[in-house]
């Protein structure tokens, strides 16, 4: 694609394309394969979106097979039937199809955006990514290059550094908490055969959701369907991946020193889960104490008051088999004490006193009003559609989002708070060369 | 480009026209111009209930006077602080109160104020849009506190960022005379001296209804918007705006070399950034071709790729690019990551023999069709990021070009020839153009 315009870096322009939220219109579409997909039809421009999600991911490999199966996935698209890698790359250049696969902790994941006038081609290069890969030697043994390259940039980077310290220490021995030198063993060790066994065991049609959007309809999607993914094993294997807990039940601050202008911090404690009921209590309160941009507590008590960074924020993330609510920033070495301190006061606060009403207020506003500036795309709606089968939230889902914010109380909220944000655990990483923050060697 | 706070995300906008016969058209929009001589334009979308409402200045880091690098995008930030009836952090509070999302950003040759909100509250941020256009109060505590935010904005995307902190250099280097060489944000010593004064010099200089473009698109009538935009800006005079006259650059003498050494790098890279023409500056009727040849050279299955990554397995990656959206000088660069093992110097002159090939052989007329074919579909393709619209507006009208130059830019890809496409590459990709930057490990004592 020429890039005529800049690259815009930055500030997020969430605009427009939300087919409206409230109205949108979902099907269920089940192909004559038996494969399921929601759709979305909207016939204002000729394309059409495809997003799916094989549930289960990396962790069900174990910490010493994560790298090999992210490595397999990103094999996928690196050639496939007759195509080797430069002539699948070439097809999908040619044709203005976007492609994408990738593999993270908890699934594998990819998407199809394409042209009507090139979509049996972009299905059938979909397909024949996912059932018949390659793995050329000399693609293999590049694209294994790169990412070890990657792995070991990340091995020097503060803020990867910082991310790895701190999953080590939250999570302990599960996989979730594996860092960058496991997973360069196993990409270094990946054989042929083990990769080929991951994808086996995991890309199949009982673990498979789909979500499409765009100028198609509901027999079209079908046959698509079936020519994409029915050539997928019926079944994926067993997955028994434990729950994690995370180890953080207590304060602790760990200190890893590096030669940096700025010092990263990380701080979090025990999160909520997607299907917990008090979730969107949970993601309001988040919203007053750091998620909301400019006007939450710690940007206006940390940049906005005292110019201790140039942002800080708090989100939940929230894994298949554990969950962490998490705080992060970076200021001057030089003032890093305050500005840790300062964020533990808060944090605390929100745990006694819970938002205040006015608070509550505007964050069910922002919550119910900007859903759907975030639709801004085909892309982005056919994710929202994978996003509400994977999680289990109905069909009515977008027209019940709403009331099921308006419906939390100032008393959910407050208990929802102490539950968050007052418990015993909470763990705090720095690196760089902070002054005035005590803490254990990492 | 550096923005009030920081979601990274690197977005390429492609532009996008109307499918079908005839004469394409890119974005249809709809202009005009108030009585104080603000220019609107109205991009009409109905796909959602959502309006995106945005004012462009033309000023940008480009037009600071010497010594206060760094004041406009200081500005930028104050922006958000206390006007006569709204107090500082008002604006974006009463944003995200109304469902809506509020940012901005600075380039070199322009600032943008941009909200997206439920089409029933564009006359509301309108109204605090223009509140701020006239009646921005500044004290010396806001300032203070806000000079330490953009330190440690400097800070975390500069300085904690070895490729950024090389990027800066090379800018730098490349541009002798014009302020292009000097980062956005500002060096960091010039900040430190930036005053309360100082933005509101800048403020009183620049912000004006004349030296100002609204975009708005979305789910909005063009007569909507005339009403509004009447209301709201219409009532804020004139003033006396300079015109825009930066240091033109110097006919390029030498190669420049610029090395940055990092403990934390472990991947050498290099990046080769030729001078180039823009739609205004420079040998101009080359702009076409070279966005032509920037795509051709680029991508996985381009002839970059394949060279250095998958035949002379030399380097994991290449990538190539060249934007002529600047109000004056442009770039053209190629960014190469070395593979582990291989000596930089040994990419550097992969990289020389495919840029000689290339100006030897010049290009296929079948890569020139390709090309303008994937373009062809850009323009359906991007209209479903309906962003695209505004965004793409504006960073055109701000570097000089026409709503008419805007439109017919498939007009334009659609007559390059592979003759001017090498002619393009022969009149840029000149040794004494070119500043090469090197990204090296530098091993811990």
């Amino acid at each position: 694609m020429i890039r005529r315009l800049l690259l815009l870096a930055a500030c997020a322009l969430l605009l427009l394309a939300a087919p409206r939220a409230g109205a949108m219109q979902i099907e269920r579409v089940v192909s004559p394969g038996g494969i399921v997909a929601w759709l979305v039809q909207d016939r204002t421009l000729p394309l059409m979106s495809l997003q799916f999600r094989f549930r289960g991911g990396t962790v069900g490999e174990g910490v010493g097979g994560q790298g090999a199966a992210r490595l397999a996935v990103d094999m996928l698209d690196e050639g496939a039937g007759d195509l080797d890698a430069t002539a699948f790359a070439r097809a999908l250049q040619e044709h203005s199809i976007s492609l994408s696969v990738g593999a993270s902790a908890d699934s594998i994941q990819g998407s199809l955006r394409v042209l009507d006038a090139h979509r049996a081609r972009g299905a059938e290069l979909l397909r024949l990514a996912l059932v018949a890969p390659r793995f050329d030697a000399d693609a293999l043994e590049r694209v294994r290059t790169r990412t070890l390259a990657g792995l070991q940039r990340q091995q020097e980077d503060p803020r990867s550094i910082l991310r790895e310290a701190f999953g080590r220490l939250a999570w302990g021995e599960h996989p979730y908490g594996q860092g960058a030198e496991a997973e360069i063993a196993s990409v270094r060790g990946a054989t042929v055969e083990a990769m080929r066994g991951f994808l086996a065991r995991r890309m199949a049609r009982d673990n498979l959701v789909v979500g499409a959007v765009g100028n198609i309809d509901a027999a079209a999607l079908g046959a698509l369907l079936d020519q994409v993914f029915g050539g997928l094993p019926a079944r994926a294997a067993a997955y028994g991946v434990p729950e994690a807990r995370p180890a953080i039940d207590a304060e602790r601050v760990v200190v890893i020193r590096r030669p940096a202008p700025q010092a990263l911090v990380l701080s979090g404690a025990p999160g909520m889960k997607r299907d917990d009921p008090d979730w969107f209590a949970a993601q309001l309160v988040n919203y007053v104490l750091g998620g909301g941009g400019f006007n939450s507590r710690l940007m206006t008590e940390m940049r906005e008051k005292r110019g201790l960074t140039y942002g800080v924020s708090t989100s939940y993330q929230a894994l298949d088999r554990g969950a962490l609510v998490l705080a992060s920033f970076s200021t001057d070495n030089a003032r890093a004490g305050e500005a840790v301190d300062l964020l533990r006061a808060q944090w605390r606060r929100m745990g006694e006193e819970g938002p205040g009403e006015q608070e509550l207020e505007d964050a069910k506003a922002y919550m119910t009003g900007a859903f759907a500036l975030s639709l801004d795309s085909s892309s982005a709606v056919a994710g929202l559609l994978v996003t509400l089968q994977n999680e289990g939230l109905g069909m009515d889902y977008l027209s019940r989002r709403d009331s099921l914010i308006r419906g939390v109380t100032i008393e959910d909220a407050r208990r929802v708070a102490r539950r968050m944000h007052g418990g015993p655990g909470f763990l705090t990483v720095v690196v760089g060369e902070p002054a005035g923050v005590r803490g254990e060697g990492g | 480009m550096t923005a009030r706070i920081l979601l990274v995300l690197l977005s390429l906008l492609a532009l996008q026209a109307v499918p079908g016969t005839g004469r394409a058209q890119v974005f249809e929009p709809t202009t005009f111009f108030l009585d104080n001589g603000m220019q609107v334009v109205v991009v009409e979308n109905r796909r959602a209930p959502i309006v995106t409402h945005m004012v462009w200045y033309r000023a940008g880091a480009a037009d600071e006077p010497p010594g206060k690098s760094g004041i406009a995008h200081f500005l930028e930030h104050l922006m958000f602080k206390a006007t006569r009836s709204m107090a500082a952090g008002e604006f974006s509070r009463t944003v995200a109160r109304n469902g809506g999302r509020d940012n901005a950003f600075t380039s070199w040759d322009y600032t943008a104020y941009h909200q997206s909100v439920a089409r029933d509250r564009l006359g509301l941020v309108m109204r605090m849009e223009a509140d701020r256009m006239a009646n921005l109060v500044l004290t010396d505590e806001v300032v203070a506190t806000e000079r330490d935010v953009i330190l440690e904005e400097r800070r975390q995307v500069v300085e904690n960022v070895p490729g950024a902190r090389l990027r800066e250099q090379m800018a730098a280097a490349l541009f002798l005379n014009h302020p292009y060489g000097r980062p956005i944000i500002g060096w960091e010593h010039e900040i430190r001296g930036l005053t309360r004064a100082d933005a509101e010099a800048w403020y009183r200089r620049w912000y004006a209804p004349n030296n100002a473009v609204l975009v708005v698109a979305g789910d909005v009538s063009p007569d909507e918007v005339r009403r509004l935009a009447e209301q709201h800006y219409g009532p804020i005079p004139r003033r006396e705006v300079p015109e825009r006259a930066r240091p033109a650059e110097p006919s390029p003498q030498a190669a420049r070399r610029v090395t940055l050494r990092d403990a934390r790098v472990r991947q050498p890279s290099l990046v080769r950034t030729y001078l180039a023409p823009s739609a205004r500056r420079g040998e101009s009727q080359h702009v076409s071709a070279l966005e032509v040849l920037a795509d051709i050279a680029s991508g996985q299955a381009g002839r970059f790729h394949r060279a250095l990554v998958l035949e002379r397995k030399l380097a994991t990656s290449v990538s190539v690019s060249y934007n002529p959206d600047a109000f004056d000088l442009s770039t053209f660069s190629f960014s190469v990551a070395a593979r582990p093992g291989v000596a930089i110097e040994d990419v550097e002159r992969a990289l020389d023999e495919e840029i000689a090939a290339m100006l030897r052989e010049g290009v296929a007329e079948e890569e020139v069709e390709r090309t303008k074919a994937r373009v062809r579909d850009s323009t359906v393709l991007s209209r479903d990021s309906l962003g695209t619209a505004p965004r793409a507006i504006g960073a055109d009208l701000m570097t000089g070009a026409t709503i008419e130059e805007i439109e017919s830019w498939p007009q334009r890809i659609g007559a390059v020839t592979a003759a001017q496409v090498a002619a393009a590459a022969r009149a840029v990709l000149q040794e004494e153009r070119g500043v090469t930057g090197f990204l090296l490990p530098r091993p811990r004592t």
